[in-house]
């Protein structure tokens, strides 16, 4: 199952990963090769099956809606990469036009 | 005659408990060691001499105070690199966490402090848990203490490594598709993937969160028992932790496995594991029936479809783990000036992540995408379904079942890590523990040419005191796991 240059680059942009051009050859080769062997799945006969997401039995677990102070605001900031009083610095989300 | 660092955790235990030894002769002889050996093994990224010295004269104090302590007071234990540790880097071996310190302790932690361990260090792994060798840390490879030459395994090389090259007496490691289990199998260790939720993963770096369970590595089932008896239990900080009551592990190693009913599946003994590796795996199932237990053939029919529904599950699960890691809240930032915020994002992720890593977000990130979701992730799941079923069905006639933990012993570092799918194939007889979240155990089962051979056990869900009856039985019939490798020591004089 061979998949496109413009496919791994479709993919990248949705994993926010800046590869560079020799990466994005190296992986269209080896996620072929690696979804080649992926295939075989189809072989399995799932149609009398659910889908397991998670092997537990357990299902909206709840805990006492219980509030307490935290304490550890500034510790959380303090390892932002870009940091000023107690707020994260970040790059722009919104165009100024 | 034994050096100290030789002794087993309980063997330490009754001497500390007894004042004939104190915790901080017991780290120093352990930093010795390390001081010989670590230059060639290369298990930890951030040892701790220090602070491991003050624990123990912390623990030497109480007792001198006159206070009664556990078990595991004053015994020094190693810890994988993914596990969150206050104050103490934790790195996940790599270039995106590199400089990270977290402002909290995990879950296990924790509770291994409040038990008065003295941790040691934080060791080397594959980059964020994915890998089979330690060849993905970002930064460098941990060497298999009974070759230099080859891997000890992975992602939780470094785990294992420090508890064979007895840098440690135990250690906590990881195991999402084997990463527990397979290097124990490497390093002629113990080994041990509890059942999904008996753990808590709070405070562990996730990589595949419904498959990552944490396990410890020790030299003996008696070991792996104490510890297990520490870090399980419920919390109510993880919400896939399971409320169910923890046994007296202890208490289960009787010694007693008469009529124990142990099943082999055919599909564990098919054609691509190595002869040696083979033959040591059907000397231990005659030791097993030796001892007294009852073995008969079974069938697993899914297996062979199993590293191909993990290598769908665990990159998808991961892909939206490492989602987080964008350099705005912590860890690795790239600042180039004119990038906008996705450029900003990208470009960091690219230059924090190894290849690795990239390869498995890729396919992660693609397997859950638009117009292939149901014939990738959803597929997958449903074969995660059909594996689970084979386990329920095999242990309607069996208490436990029985195989090699690896296809092979280790192997030559630089052998496999240009073929991807090669070194998936490492994983393909503990892969299907994880996707069913039922516990395992790798014992030290035998030699291949001089390299250790690991024999897997499985249990059915929360039935680690099965195991490790099992285990502890064999050990009472064999001396595999006595034995250490031969490893060239730097001589250093002695701390004082």
């Amino acid at each position: 199952m061979s998949i496109d240059r413009k496919t791994v680059d479709h993919v990248a942009v949705l994993a926010r990963l800046a590869l560079s051009d020799e990466e994005r050859n190296q992986l269209r080769e080896q996620l072929s090769t690696i979804l080649e062997h992926i295939n075989a799945i189809g072989e399995a006969d799932t149609s009398q099956v659910p889908a397991t997401a998670h092997v537990l039995p357990l299902t909206d677990v709840m805990r006492a809606d219980d509030p307490r102070q935290f304490r550890g605001t500034q510790e959380l900031v303090d390892r932002a990469p870009a940091h000023e009083g107690p707020y994260i610095r970040v790059r722009a989300v919104l165009d100024n036009d | 005659m034994s050096e100290l660092w030789q002794l087993s955790i309980s063997e330490a235990s009754e001497r500390l408990s007894r004042r004939e030894l104190s915790a901080v002769e017991l780290t120093r002889a352990h930093l010795d060691r390390i001081a010989q050996v670590e230059g060639h093994v290369r298990a930890f990224v951030t040892p701790l001499d220090q602070q491991a010295l003050q624990h123990a004269e912390r623990i030497d104090r109480r007792r001198r105070e006159g206070e009664q302590l556990g078990p595991l007071a004053g015994i020094p234990l190693a810890i994988k690199d993914v596990i969150c540790t206050e104050g103490v880097r934790t790195t996940c071996s790599s270039k995106m966490l590199e400089h990270f310190i977290p402002p909290y302790d995990a879950t296990v932690m924790t509770k291994l402090h409040a038990a008065g361990i003295v941790m040691i260090g934080k060791t080397n792994m594959d980059e964020f848990a994915m890998g089979s060798s330690t060849e993905n840390s970002a930064f460098f490879p941990t060497r298999n203490p009974w070759d230099l030459d080859r891997v000890p395994g992975g992602s939780s090389g470094g785990s294992a490594a420090a508890v064979a090259a007895g840098e440690a007496m135990g250690s906590l490691g990881t195991d999402t598709g084997g990463s527990v289990r397979q290097p124990g199998a490497l390093t002629n260790t113990v080994a041990l993937k509890p059942t999904y939720g008996r753990v808590s993963r709070f405070g562990l770096v996730a990589f595949a969160s419904s498959l990552d369970q944490i396990g410890p590595f020790t030299r003996s089932a008696r070991d792996a028992a104490l510890l297990l008896q520490v870090i399980a239990g419920h919390d109510p900080k993880d919400s896939t932790s399971v409320n169910a009551p923890v046994p007296d592990y202890l208490a289960a190693l009787t010694g007693d496995i008469h009529g124990l009913r142990i099943g082999v599946p055919q599909e564990y003994f098919v054609e691509g594991t190595e002869p040696g590796v083979r033959k040591a795996v059907d000397e231990a199932i005659a030791t097993f029936k030796s001892l007294g237990a009852e073995v008969g053939e079974c069938s697993l029919p899914h297996t062979r479809f199993g590293v191909a529904a993990y290598y769908i599950i665990a990159p998808a699960e991961c892909s939206a783990n490492l989602a987080r890691y964008d350099g705005v809240k912590y860890g690795f930032a790239l600042r180039e000036t004119g990038d906008d915020l996705i450029e900003f994002v990208s470009r960091t992720r690219a230059a924090g992540f190894g290849a690795e890593v990239k390869r498995r977000i890729m396919l992660g990130t693609y397997a859950l995408s638009s117009g292939y979701y149901d014939a990738y992730y959803l597929k997958a799941e449903k074969v995660r379904t059909l594996i689970k079923q084979d386990f329920d069905s095999a242990f309607e006639r069996f208490d436990v079942l029985i195989g090699p933990t690896s296809p092979t012993v280790a192997f030559k570092l630089g052998a496999k890590i240009a073929d991807p799918y090669a070194m998936y194939l490492n994983d393909v007889f503990t892969i299907p523990a994880n996707l069913a979240g039922i516990p395992g155990i790798s014992i030290p089962g035998g030699f291949s040419e001089g390299l250790p051979v690991g024999v897997q056990l499985l249990a059915p869900s929360f039935g680690e005191a099965t195991l490790l009856r099992a285990a502890d039985a064999f050990q009472r019939g064999t001396d595999y796991h006595t034995r250490w490798p031969k490893l060239p020591v730097k001589q250093t004089r002695k701390r004082g």
